[in-house]
């Protein structure tokens, strides 16, 4: 399992290399991970200009882990998921860059073919359950169709399969629910079924947009815990994406911070949480009120609001809200920071040294413990 | 269901008394409060030569005096039951449905109405069922092909359809395939019992430029509602389980687009007397628009009460089907 | 610190909002000419909380809970169906339109969505200045001046004056919507999720951003919030609804560190901890102990019996269906409405 993530792609690194060297080539897919992206591109033209809503991202997900992405809104984390699946289908939109599922290119594939894994490998469940269920059909039917269009069965067969589905993702009483519409169901339920249809065939990757969004606190705890579940009985990979470090905390083995459709920092869910070297991340981890921490007076926000991706700005597109960018002698308005390598499957994307970014996160959690001092209580 | 049903009929009937009130109010008590006397109301119904005793005689038979709402018990009761007349010795029996007696030909009203009802129900069917798939099988391939000659092309057409009154293009119609070509000569309705190939070769022409005004309609909605409707959540539900395209299409969009659809087409559908009133004129077809011409023209306050009856039934009666079928089509709506 | 009483004979002195047995039933009718009453909608039933001076009270709870409406009654946006609220010492609840005119400058209310609650088509001076307007406000320096002022406290640009909304990201939207309601020195705001439509930087910006203004204009909050974290930070005093009712309320420090009703004990066990995943020896995720509630909260419309919280709740027993349990100072200021609290040393 360790031996997979060692194996991550490491075309972009061109800082010091601490593991042992593998390939360097993009131009093949390793065979050890199921998933692997590289340099993903994609862009759609509009009235306003062209939206580079994918800018370069690069990063691989093996059978049985789950990797998160977190990011603000519009960062490009559901365009990245969604050219995964191939599902932008509007005219306007241009993919470049390498995605391979199992070894197998999908970007140059034909339409027919990806259309083929979609729903059987690859599967998606989306943020608003009620939204992305058809109102006019039963959710047996609707799970049913996913399951009819990739396997030569009947449709009794595929019926007597949503049912068994529904009871796999915890519908009380599936064989009387599976007739009901989805207006019917509550918020929990719906998405439930959504996780029931992305199962039905068995898929080895799962993405999962914002799953939880749209739920209740306590809601959300139980879908969480299911897809953590089903994951350990299918064993798949699973991508989740949300906005919300809590959510990815629960499930993520990896995670990717994105930030103006690039890649900011990648690394393991301890990496970022107790060491992330990234600016922007630690403006997430700041601003952001922790039931799990003793209660500060005051959060720490990320100043200004995330650029516009039809002018992102020049060299590192975080530079006009961070508070380092200062410190690097104007590289970071002129030159784009690559990944770079700062500890065993450890990526960063910024101009600071490994030895700023410690020294720099160190302090900011010096600086946060005496406030903790000084608030009153938990 | 059941219940829903019920309380849909029982609403349809309320709703046609309402009606029938306000149709009756507007031809009967509107002449009063525009000062008509009795009198000179009944001297529409005595023909040429009316004396002072006929036009009183005939005042007191069709109880013209009587109170307004006596008179909306009658008018209600003849439609339901019949009524019976006295015209001097005779006793003429006017079976329900019964609107009275024509001014000008004396004839009771329903059964002229009947025997033009073919045409008109000839030239509707035929229309709507020409409109609603040209229109919609137009709408669609426009919304897939957003952009193109193609959907430029359909929507530029479709803006004339929609601006162009019918009694226009239907007249260009005539003058170029009946008098010039002689594709369809002399227009004319013959019986789909009598002969069916020569009742659909006749009806053609008033079909598809009856059929154009609605299609052009019909095209832009299912374009409009097309575009919306791909970019909802359920459709990349639908292509993320992996469905052909084709699939996607009809059975997942074109199932949504379709709903309102229906509603529109039904309410059009009960209120095309207004088209085929332009269309039987242009044509010279005998049906009930013209019926509604002629009456209207000789102020035959009968047939003009009656014709209007019928229209606001089928309007009526329209609305019930296309709540019926909303409710078959959108399981939201049932429950 | 203070202890708040929900009795309103006995109104202290700091409080400056005192609300008790508020209840919002909404008739669920069917048909259009011949309306039938088919049901209630009890959205709001018997709720009680003191409001201190110059403090935040948080109200928490998962969706449809009754949390806008309990805020829009307060700001009287709606009729209550029963109970009292009074404001500064006056009854306020069934003041008529007339009467309302002062209170609406003293208690303003923020909205949740920061794209719908301003109109498109006016000016940011025109938004920030309306409430100038309706109030037939004369300020000294003119209203264009106190509008950038206002708008200088929210931290946005004075420049910003003759810019629409949709020129503006969310933050600063909602940033607008503030400087909207300050325009009249309220005392009182009531937010309605005013940062969780917001994303996380940016809900940081807002939040101290109301810090601030309250520590420098002296002012009181009632903050509505679904998510517990973005409550504990803000709050002083917290109340937790559920289906309609009232389930605990305390102060921050007791509710969060000895929470007693089972439904509070649940609602904090679900917030997704961001701590990194932890994984056994074989592999699979480390679960911590987990109180995991079953179903979706029921429908208001024919709640369940009693304790509504019954059919959810791992500890209900008989007379949590039949005996509604009333709301008790388990501890001093701490209120639970349950037959078995957690947290709660057996009765000696
Ligand atoms: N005008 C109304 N008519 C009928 N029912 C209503 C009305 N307004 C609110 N309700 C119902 O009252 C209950 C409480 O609504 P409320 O908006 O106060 O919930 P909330 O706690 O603010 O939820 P959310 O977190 O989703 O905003 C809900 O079940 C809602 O459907
Ligand atoms: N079909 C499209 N056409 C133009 N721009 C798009 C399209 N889809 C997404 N975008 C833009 O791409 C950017 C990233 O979007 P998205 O991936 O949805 O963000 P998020 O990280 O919130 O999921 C946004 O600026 C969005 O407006
Ligand atoms: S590259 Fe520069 S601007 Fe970008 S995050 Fe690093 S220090 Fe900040
Ligand atoms: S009263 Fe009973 S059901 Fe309600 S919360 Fe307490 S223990 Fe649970
Ligand atoms: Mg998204
Ligand atoms: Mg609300």
């Amino acid at each position: 399992m360790m031996a997979g993530r060692r194996d991550r792609a490491k075309s972009l690194v061109t800082g010091p290399e601490p593991g042992p060297e593998t390939s360097t080539d993009a131009s093949g897919p390793r065979r050890s991970s199921l998933l692997e992206v590289s340099d993903l591109r994609i862009q759609f033209s509009t009235d306003d200009g062209v939206v580079k809503a994918v800018d370069g991202v690069s990063f691989t997900v093996d059978r049985g882990r789950t990797l998160g992405i977190v990011g603000e809104s519009g960062s490009g984390k559901s365009v990245t998921s969604l050219g995964i699946m191939g599902l932008h289908s509007g005219g306007n939109a241009r993919i470049s860059g390498k995605i391979w599922l199992d070894g197998e290119e999908l970007v140059d594939a034909s339409p027919t073919r990806v259309r083929q894994l979609r729903g059987s490998k690859m599967a998606m469940i989306f943020q608003d359950p009620l939204s992305a269920l058809h109102p006019y059909y039963t959710v047996g039917y609707q799970i049913a169709e996913a399951y009819l269009i990739h396997n030569k069965v009947g449709k009794k067969a595929a019926r007597a399969h949503a049912i068994e589905m529904l009871e796999r993702v915890g519908i009380p009483n599936p064989q009387a629910r599976v007739d009901d519409y989805p207006h019917q169901f509550s918020g929990g339920m719906r998405q439930r079924t959504m996780i029931a249809m992305a199962l039905s065939c068995d898929p080895e990757l799962l993405i999962a947009d914002e799953p939880t969004t749209a739920l209740d606190v306590t809601v959300q705890a139980q879908i969480l815990d299911l897809i953590s579940e089903l994951q350990e009985e299918f064993h798949s990979a699973v991508i989740i994406i949300t906005h919300d470090l809590g959510v990815v905390a629960e499930l993520a083995d990896d995670i990717m911070v994105m930030y103006a459709g690039k890649m900011a920092e990648y690394g393991t869910s301890e990496d970022i949480f107790n060491r992330p070297g990234h600016p922007y991340a630690w403006g997430l981890l700041g601003s952001m009120p922790r039931l799990d921490q003793a209660r500060t007076d005051r959060l720490i926000p990320i100043p200004g609001t995330p650029p516009s991706l039809i002018n992102v700005p020049s060299g590192c597109p975080f530079h006009p809200r961070c508070s380092y960018a200062a410190t690097t002698n104007g590289r970071c308005v002129s030159e784009v920071p690559l990944p770079r390598s700062v500890g065993l499957d450890h990526e960063v994307a910024c101009h600071l040294s490994i030895d700023e970014q410690r020294q720099n996160w160190a302090d900011l959690v010096a600086q946060a413990a005496p406030a903790a001092s000084h608030g009153e209580d938990t | 269901m059941i219940a829903f049903l019920i309380r849909r009929l029982l609403a349809t009937i309320v709703l046609l008394i309402v009606v029938s009130a306000i149709t009756f109010g507007i031809f009967f008590l509107l002449p009063r409060l525009a000062g008509q006397t009795t009198y000179g109301l009944a001297t529409q119904y005595v023909g040429r030569n009316p004396t002072p005793a006929t036009i009183h005689q005939i005042e007191q038979q069709l109880g013209l005096n009587a109170p307004v709402i006596e008179q909306y018990g009658r008018f209600l009761r003849a439609i339901v039951f019949g009524e019976h007349y006295r015209s001097g010795p005779v006793v003429a029996y006017c079976p329900p449905p019964c609107f009275g007696y024509s001014f000008k030909s004396e004839l009771p009203v329903w059964p002229q109405m009947v025997s033009d009802m073919p045409v008109t129900a000839s030239l509707a069917i035929g229309a709507a069922a020409l409109w609603l798939i040209g229109g919609v099988a137009v709408g669609i391939l426009s919304a897939l092909r957003r952009g193109s000659i193609w959907d430029r092309l359909s929507m530029g057409v479709a803006l004339a359809g929609v601006s162009l009154p019918p009694f226009f293009t239907g007249l260009i119609a005539l003058e170029l395939f009946s008098y010039k070509w002689s594709i369809f000569p002399n227009v004319q309705y013959v019986g789909i019992t009598q002969n069916p190939l020569l009742w659909a070769k006749n009806l053609v022409l008033p079909w598809t430029v009856l059929a154009f005004l609605y299609a052009a309609l019909y095209a832009r909605l299912t374009r409009s509602g097309m575009l919306e409707t791909m970019t909802e959540d359920y459709i990349r539900t639908a292509r993320a389980k992996g469905l052909p395209e084709r699939t996607v299409i009809i059975r997942h969009a074109l199932r949504a687009v379709l709903t309102p659809i229906i509603t529109i087409f039904g309410m059009d559908l009960g209120l095309l007397l207004g088209g085929a009133i332009l269309i039987e004129y242009t044509f010279s077809l005998h049906g009930l628009g013209l019926f509604t011409i002629e009456a209207i023209n000789n102020q035959d306050l009968p047939e003009i009460l009656g014709v209007t009856m019928l229209a606001a039934f089928f309007i009526v009666f329209a609305n019930l089907i296309v709540d019926i079928l909303y409710s078959v089509a959108d399981p939201r709506v049932r429950t | 610190m203070q202890v708040t009483q929900p009795d309103p004979a006995r109104v202290s002195s700091t409080a400056l909002m005192s609300v008790s047995g508020l209840t919002k039933h909404f008739p669920v009718t069917r048909g259009v000419i011949f309306q039938r009453r088919v049901g209630l909608v009890r959205s709001v039933d018997d709720v009680s909380f003191d409001v201190a001076r110059g403090e935040t009270l948080g109200i928490v709870g998962e969706s449809g809970c009754g949390k806008t409406t309990t805020a829009r009654m307060l700001v009287r946006l709606i009729e209550p169906t029963a109970g009292q609220i009074m404001f500064d010492g006056r009854d306020i609840t069934h003041l008529r339109a007339g009467a309302m005119r002062p209170l609406r400058r003293e208690v303003q209310m923020i909205f949740q969505d920061p794209y719908s609650s301003l109109n498109p088509r006016h000016t940011v001076g025109a938004i920030v200045g309306a409430p100038f307007r309706l109030q037939k406000v004369k300020t000294e320096k003119g209203t264009k001046q106190s509008v950038q002022e206002l708008l200088e406290l929210v931290g946005l640009s004075p420049e910003h004056y003759n810019r629409y909304p949709h020129e503006f990201s969310g933050g600063q939207r909602q940033r607008i919507g503030i400087a909207r309601t300050l325009a009249l020195r309220p005392k009182l705001i009531v937010a309605d999720e005013p940062v969780s439509a917001l994303d996380v930087s940016i809900q940081a910006q807002v939040i101290n951003l109301l810090a601030d203004l309250q520590a420098e204009l002296g002012l009181t909050y009632v903050i509505i919030a679904h998510d517990l974290s973005v409550i504990r930070h803000v709050c002083d005093e917290v109340a937790v609804m559920y289906l309609g009712n009232l389930v605990e309320r305390a102060r921050r420090a007791d509710l969060y560190e000895r929470p007693r009703h089972p439904y509070t004990v649940a609602l904090l066990s679900a917030v997704p901890r961001p701590e990194p995943l932890q994984r056994t020896q074989d592999g699979r995720r480390d679960r911590r102990e987990r109180i995991r509630l079953t179903g979706d909260v029921p429908s208001p419309l024919n709640p369940p019996s009693a304790c509504r919280f019954h059919t959810r709740c791992w500890k209900a027993q008989e007379v949590c269906r039949t005996v509604p349990p009333p709301l008790a100072e388990l501890a001093p200021g701490h209120y639970v409405a349950c037959h078995f609290p957690e947290n709660t040393p057996a009765p000696s």
